[in-house]
Order: structure tokens, then sequence, then C-alpha cells
């Protein structure tokens, strides 16, 4: 019995999404990535005496669409609550966020495993809160940019609901596509857009009771999101296997090291001392404003899917892949519409198109052949003007140099002959050629028939009309 | 040209008649102010450039008087209001030589209603005293004897005002800060409704306590002020969307005919005699009116004291972390890491009684103390805010001394602060309760010192609180001005 099935994992966690609005949460500065240090603050984002915060009423509203979003309880009022602690990133020395009573309770997600199997993982709560700012460390100071300190963020908390670090990837990646299907978040890791800590804790097979748990931070890709769960259970085996006790700690993921080190321990925990942000009345939400949020709410994956296998016709399987994100539905709609064969356009975005991107590291939005062009591709194989291994070739030259079918089809002479008095004379060619086979299909070889079809085609460089050429050779031969 | 006869209504006239320009009269009020403050200690920062700047400006608009309400009113400051170009300092050292980079709402109003603001007045640190003794720089004294104090913490825009240093003032009241220095400096001070006014760009002390107010040498003048400075704000959450009337045009006809006053008995137990004397003829003069006296009860008012000194500690606990030595005011010099950049600055830049509250809020906040303390505090106050409800069913306005006793000596009560806080112990559950009081001068004690009384309203109906005071104003006849004020 491997250590591995002695042991099951317990795992939470805790993502930040920050929301797509175009300003903070609690002034008018803007929301945006990559601007020069400190030019997108104010008096209020900087904690000037005196200021105070206003909320931001499109980010309620991000923040219900994901609520939404969960299948989640929203409450009609809850409270703002100031969390102390001194850092140089926190100018008023305290974050605005929500504590005893988030806006959003109760949700859950269904994520889907590599074995066939669905679980449903309970989200606990989301909750509004503001980003701090940016230390930069430069030699022997430390310089601070305001920038990001005040964009609004929701933390979705799930339940303890994941046991294999394959759960807990998956929980990320579905719950990624949610968000950015509801447009709540872009969802990207690299820019801190999107940020992962996870509570892990190991137990005996059996037992009820949680082990002690520790909390990892820095999981800032999903790259190796499985790769420092797993690393982190195996460490937390390895310690309880050798007789040591797991610490209640905050360990950091080393993408560099691919291990996990120490940042502090219980005894250094902040005490926040959270009380009630008496800048701000309790948040209320009506119904009619849910109820409006709700109807405005663009589909959702698990709507997506079921839509695409009852109006396209396509599989379970294909539908689901289809779905992965907004931009690749979109995509794959732009295409079936134009080219009027669901089936054929799932079969060339699925099995030509992702392929290469994958292979070229691109995502869907980059993709250098455009749905139309895609679309009116498949229509010259429908309508005869090409052939399908003719199509395959032209596709490769789209994916190169985003040009269309029809200019690469001009350029290069690749269209199908479908004129029987120009393959004739290739027939005849191939029958003198080889009259050893012509011979032995008169004598009852019919399977030579294959042969000269081969032959007409090869001559041709493909692009002869295979039907055709099948009808002329069987012809000819019979006469 | 007399400074100490000047009121909004006077001012204006002078201008329509052409008997001054505002440059005159800012120059009149600078030279007035130079001589003075030494005396008085009433001003931390008097720009003669930014004043004189304003009323040339306003001498360009000459025409504008009878358009704008406080045309070229000399209005002053309490230092921990935001106005742009000037210092804010809070009477703080961590705050020296903080230059507001924006304006308080309430100021802009001010501003766009003509007003010349004419300096920043001084006040306890961080607006946490009763006697602005506080002030990291100098106290402020009382005009009517410089050897006691104005009472705090607005005690430098209370002696501003009784000082005709200007004609009116802005203060903010967090626990009686504006009630009780006009109190002891024998002028009307005015808190209103909890979110009547924008706090935006007042230096926060406790935010869900603090409120803006004006101070004036009439109820006339408080209520014209007052009509400026409220309203909705939306850069202050926390500020009311209630209509503002025209407080002082509802003045005109007040009349105190069956009003009905409340008066908790056991709320005078602590007074000194010469202000329950006071205050015993002014609730007669007023029933003389056709006032009908109702005994109210409020039974949680006694922990007032108690529920405020851990709320208010609490929220400064959290306003004053951004004072670090950061992001803005006094870094301390020979740091050498994080932690002695906050230790050192704010060591050395608060003073004893901030880092006293700092120290009780924090503590009342840690884990494992916070439902004994601020939790609990909450309840009582919810009781105390009831306690008011309850007793207006009976009564349309309360009344009140403001302060237990007239101005005391500087040193009297700041080594004890228990006796200090007992200062404000008449102010406080109205401040809890965030109902609107004023102060108005009821007379004078046998050593000439002032002596207030305290209206206190429902929420959000300054208007018949301030007709109620105006017309105890006209039954109790002119108040003196201190001696000394000859200018």
């Amino acid at each position: 019995m491997s250590l591995r099935d002695k042991y099951e994992a317990v795992i939470g966690l805790e993502v930040h999404a920050q929301l797509l609005t175009e300003s903070k949460m609690f002034c008018g500065c803007k929301n945006a990535y990559g601007a020069p240090p400190n030019s997108q603050i104010c008096p209020v984002c900087t904690g000037q005496p005196g200021t105070l915060p206003v909320i931001n009423q499109f980010a309620v509203e991000l923040g219900v669409r994901a609520a939404l979003a969960i299948k989640a309880e929203i409450h009609q009022e809850s409270i703002f609550a100031r969390k102390n602690y001194f850092y140089p990133d926190l100018p008023k020395g305290y974050q605005i966020s929500q504590y005893e009573r988030p806006f959003c309770t109760q949700g859950k997600i269904t994520i889907g495993l590599s074995d066939g199997s669905e679980k449903e993982i309970g989200i606990t709560r989301i909750h509004f809160e503001e980003d701090a700012g940016k230390n930069i460390h430069k030699g022997d100071h430390t310089q601070v940019d305001l920038n990001r300190a005040g964009v609004p963020l929701i933390e979705i908390v799930s339940e303890p609901d994941m046991r294999t670090a394959e759960e807990a990837g998956q929980y990320l990646r579905t719950l990624r596509t949610l968000l950015r299907y509801a447009n709540v978040t872009d969802g990207d890791m690299e820019k801190g857009n999107f940020r992962c800590d996870a509570n892990i804790s190991i137990r005996p097979r059996g037992q009820k009771e949680f082990g002690t748990k520790v909390e990892l931070k820095n999981i800032n890709s999903f790259k190796f999101v499985e790769k420092a769960v797993d690393y982190e259970i195996d460490r937390q085996i390895r310690a309880t296997e050798t007789g040591e006790a797991i610490v209640q700690q905050t360990r950091g993921w080393n993408s560099a090291k691919n291990v996990s080190e120490v940042m502090r321990e219980k005894e250094d925990a902040h005490d926040y001392r959270y009380f009630a942000e008496p800048d701000l009345p309790p948040l209320v939400l009506s119904d009619k404003w849910i109820d409006e949020i709700k109807s405005e709410l663009p589909e959702l994956p698990d709507q997506k899917k079921a839509r695409f296998e009852s109006e396209y016709g396509l599989s379970g399987y294909d539908a689901g892949v289809l779905t992965a994100s907004r931009d690749l539905a979109n995509y794959y709609e732009g295409v079936a519409g134009a080219s009027k064969d669901a089936k054929t356009s799932a079969n060339w975005v699925m099995n030509e198109l992702l392929g290469r991107l994958n292979a070229a590291g691109k995502d869907i939005v980059e993709t250098p052949v455009s749905a139309k062009n895609l679309a009116d591709l498949i229509s010259k194989v429908q309508s005869g003007a090409i052939s399908g291994k003719i199509a395959k070739t032209v596709f490769e030259e789209m994916f190169a140099t985003s040009k269309t079918a029809e200019s690469i089809i001009e350029a290069q002479g690749l269209k199908q002959i479908s004129d029987p008095s120009a393959l004739e004379p290739v027939v005849r060619k191939v029958m003198e050629a080889n009259p050893g086979q012509v011979a032995g299909y008169k004598a009852g070889k019919v399977k030579l028939l294959g042969f000269f079809v081969g032959q007409v085609m090869k001559e041709t460089k493909g692009q002869a009309n295979p039907g055709l050429v099948n009808d002329i050779v069987k012809k000819l031969l019979d006469s | 040209m007399q400074l100490r006869e000047f009121t909004i209504e006077r001012v204006l006239a002078g201008y329509r008649k052409q008997e001054f320009s505002p440059v005159e009269l800012a120059t009149a009020y600078l030279d007035v102010i130079e001589k003075q403050n030494e005396r008085l200690g009433a001003f931390l920062q008097v720009d003669r450039d930014l004043v004189l700047a304003q009323a040339t400006a306003l001498d360009a608009r000459k025409q504008e008087v009878n358009k704008l309400p406080l045309f070229g009113v000399p209005i002053a400051i309490k230092d921990n209001f935001l106005v742009k170009d000037w210092q804010a300092t809070a009477a703080s050292k961590i705050l020296k030589g903080y230059k507001s980079p924006y304006t308080a709402t309430c100021v802009e109003k001010l501003e766009s209603a003509g007003a010349l603001i004419i300096g920043k007045t001084n006040l306890d640190e961080f607006a946490m005293g009763s006697s602005t003794e506080n002030s990291a720089y100098f106290p402020a004294k009382n005009p009517w004897d410089t050897s006691r104090v104005t009472g705090g913490s607005s005690g430098g825009s209370a002696s501003a005002v009784a000082a005709a240093l200007a004609v009116g003032s802005l203060g903010s009241d967090t626990g009686g800060s504006i009630r009780q220095p006009a109190s002891l400096c024998g002028i009307v001070g005015l808190k209103p409704t909890y979110g009547r006014i924008s706090r935006y760009g007042i230096i926060a002390f406790a935010s869900s306590l603090d409120q803006v107010g004006p101070f004036g040498r009439s109820v006339q003048d408080v209520a014209s002020l007052l009509e400026v400075i409220s309203g909705y704000d939306r850069n202050d959450a926390t500020s009311s969307r209630a209509i503002v009337p025209h407080y002082s045009d509802h003045l005109k006809g007040a009349s105190l005919k069956n009003v009905r006053i409340g008066i908790a008995k056991d709320w005078l137990e602590g007074i000194d005699d010469e202000v329950r004397k006071s205050f015993d003829e002014a609730v007669k003069l007023m029933v003389k009116e056709g006032a009908k006296v109702v005994e109210i009860s409020l039974p949680h008012s006694r922990y007032a004291l108690s529920t405020y000194y851990i709320i208010a500690p609490c929220e400064a606990s959290s306003n004053l972390a951004r004072y670090d030595g950061i992001h803005s005011g006094f870094r301390a010099d020979g740091v050498t890491d994080l932690d002695s950049v906050y230790f050192k600055s704010r060591g050395k830049g608060f003073g004893a009684e901030v880092k006293l509250r700092i120290m009780l809020g924090t503590y009342a906040l840690s884990a494992g103390y916070y439902d004994a303390f601020y939790g609990k505090a909450n309840e009582v106050r919810k009781l105390i805010q009831q306690d008011f409800l309850t007793a207006y069913e009976s009564c349309d306005c309360i009344v009140m001394p403001t302060s237990p006793s007239t101005a005391f000596k500087f040193g009297e009560k700041s080594a004890d602060p228990i006796k200090m806080y007992t200062s404000d112990i008449c102010t406080l559950p109205v401040s809890l309760a965030g109902l609107p009081a004023l102060s108005v001068p009821s007379g004078l004690d046998s050593q000439g010192l002032p002596i207030g009384l305290q209206f206190i309203g429902k929420h959000f109906e300054e208007s018949h609180l301030l007709k109620v005071a105006h017309k105890y104003e006209q039954i109790r006849g002119e108040f003196p001005l201190p001696s000394g004020v000859d200018y």
C-alpha cells in the first residue's frame, strides 16, 4: 500500500479575483494594469487624511454576477469591515473588506475529472475587498507603487471539499472559466488578477477530524497548481511518517525550486482587529436589482454546453471542449454559423485548429485563422472546389500566413479537377504505362481499381476529384 | 470698523453700503489676529497671502454680495479640516507641515457661498480632549480669562469667534467638541445630526461620531452657516440625503408656546451649583413664554462616558493608523528598518493623550476582547439612542446644561484623564445618539465666566431646534462680549 493510499488530503482554496471595473473599489481612479508607478492615485486611495470611501456600484454588480454564477445565496444586507495591519503597501493602515457578514454565502460549482466523473465543490462565501499597493524593493530601500491600492477584488473561499491536487486544479480552472464567462474577471493569473491560496492538511484515510492545516501561498500560475499542491501533500505525509508534527503555518510556493517554504509561523499571525467600517453604511442589495443582473447575465458554460449539444447535435465531449472558454465557443459558433455544417466545423476546430494553437502556445483569441476564413475553407470542401486532403494543406498554409483559403488555392493552383475531358487523358496515360496491371484487372483482379485511382491522384498532385477519377477508371478498364 | 459688532448680516450690510471692501475687511481682521493671537492662541495658521488672495478675488466680484449668502464673511476653520494650500495639522506634530491636497466638502460649500477663510484654528491633538491643552503646539486661551481653558477640542474656533477674530467658525464635535467650548467661551455652537454635513475632508477621529458644525455669536449666524454647509455629498457615504431647509428663514416668528421641553432630572446630578442655577432660570424664562416642562428619563445615559471611551478610541486606533511615517506627515530620523519607521515616527509624532487612546482602542478591538468591549459598547449605544427616541414621544426638545462647570484653569484637570473626560458628561450621550444639539449662553457665573445651555433636538430637526434656541436667545437678551474685545 502506498503512502498516498494511507492518507487523504483535505484542500480548500481561497481565490482573489480582480473585478473588471473601469475604476477602483472606493474612488474614481482607473483600474488598469501596467501604468507607470503612482500614476493612478488620488487622495482617497493613497489614504490622505480626511478622505472617505465610496462604494463602486459596478464592482458590486460584478460581485453579484459571480454569486449568481456559483448559484450562491446573496444577502440583502452585508457589512464592510476594516482589517487592521501595518504595511507600507497599505496606505490607510487597514484594508476595507467584509468579515462577519459577507454579501454572498453557500455557493457551489461542479468540476469534471480525468476519469470522466464529476464532483461538486462547495463555496463558503464571496466577499468584497480592496487590493493593497505593491512594494518594489530596490537595493537597500523599498518604494511603494499605489496604482493597485484600492483595486476591487472578490475573495472566493471554498469549502474544504477537495481531496487531490487534480481536484484543486480543476476547481480553479472551472471557477476561472465561470467567472470569465460572467465577465467578472479576466482571470489572468500571471498579472496577479486571479490569485490563489490553498489550505492543505492530511489525515489518515477514514478519520473524520481534519489534520493541522498549512496555508500555501504564491500559487500564481495554472502551470504549477497541481505540482504545488501535490508537493505539499507529499511533504506533510513524509513529515507525519517520520514522526514530525505538522505545525500550523503559512508556506510559500517557490516555483524556481519546486518546493514550499515557510513564510510565517502561527505565533506570527496577525490580530487584524476587524470591526465594521464606520465610513460605509451596510451594503443593501434589492431583489429587484439582483433580478435585473440575473436577466442580463451572459450564458454560462453549463447552459452553453447543453445548447451546443441540442442545437448543433454535438456529443457531450465535443460540446465540453468547445465551451471551455467563451472565446472558443464564440469562435466555434462563428465557424458553424457561416459554414452551416456544425459537425464538420466542430471537427475542424477541435482537430486542426486547437492542436496547432496548443503547439504554438497560443490562445483562441490569437488564432491566425479567423472564423470566417475557416468557414470558407469548409464550404470549399463541401462544394467540391477542393478535396478534403487538399483542404488540410490549405489550412496549414492559412495557419502559417493568415491568408484566405481562396487566395492560397488560387496562388498554388490547388483547385480540384472535376472536368472528365481533362481527366480521361491522364487515366489513359496511367493505363498505358501499366499494361501488366491492366491485364491483371481484366483477368478479374478488381481490387486493382484502387491502384489506378491512386496513380491518377498522384499524377494530378491530389487535385483530381477522386469520385470522378474512380468512375473514369472503371469505365475505361471495363470498355 | 468695529470687528466686535460684526455678525454675518452686519458684514453683508457693510459691503452693500460700501463701508469697506473685502480686502479692507480682511486686512483689518489679519491685523487684529496678529495682535491677539499671541494672547489667545486661537489660530495655528493665518496665512496673509492666502487670505488676501481670496479677498482680492472677492473684490472683483463685488456685485455678487446680493447673491452669495456669506460674501466676504471671515470664517475660521479648525485645523483638522483640509483646505487646499493650507496646512492641516490637527494640532499634531505628526502632521506638521502637511499641506492639504484638496478641500473639505463643507469648506468648498463655504467658499462657493463667498466666505473668506481667515485661518486655521487650534484644537486638542486630533480633536482628542476637552480643553485644547492637548494641542502639540500651544494651548488656546479663553478670551474671558486667559488663565483658563477654552474647552475643547474646538477651542481655537470657539476662542476666535468669542474674541471677534472671526465672524463665524467651523469645528468638529465627536463627544462635545463644539458645544462644550461654545459654552465655556460664551458663544453659540451647533453639532448637527450625524450625517447632516459631509465629513469628507475632516481628519477622522471617531468616524461614527464625528460631525462638523458651526460656531457663531448668535443662533441666527449659526443657522446661516448651517444651511450653507449641510447636505448630501457623494464623497461621504454616511451623509444624509434629507433636504436642507432654509434654517435662517425659519427663525422668523419662532415661539415657545406649547413647546414641550424635556428635562432629565437624574442627568442634573454632578452639575456645579451656579450652572444649575442658570439652567433653572433659563427653564423658568421659557416656561413664562409658554413652554411646557416634561420630565423625561434617560436611564442608559449614565453609561455614556464608558461607552464613548470604548467606541471612540477603537475607531481612532484604526483611523490614526495611516500616520505611519511612510505615506504622509512626519517620519522620524535615524530609522533603520520598517519597524523602526513605525515605532519612532509614531512614538515621536503623537502626543500622550493620542497614544493613550490608540492603545485603549487597540486593546479593546483585540481578539478575545472585542465582544466584551467594542461589541458591548455598541449594544449600550443602541440603548442610549432608544432612550432618546422614547423621550421624544413626550417632548419636542430636551434641555440640559452643556458643561457641568464653567471654564477651568490650565492644568486643573489635565493630570487626571477621568476628571477631564467628565467635562463631556452632558454632551456625550447626545453624540452617541447622533442627535443635533446646540449650546447657547445662558448667563455668567460669579467669576464672570459664561455658562451654556444645551438644546437637544430630534434627528434632522435642526430647524425646530434652532427656532427654540433663537426664541430663548431673544428672551434672554443681549449677551456681553469678553472685556478686552475693544476692536
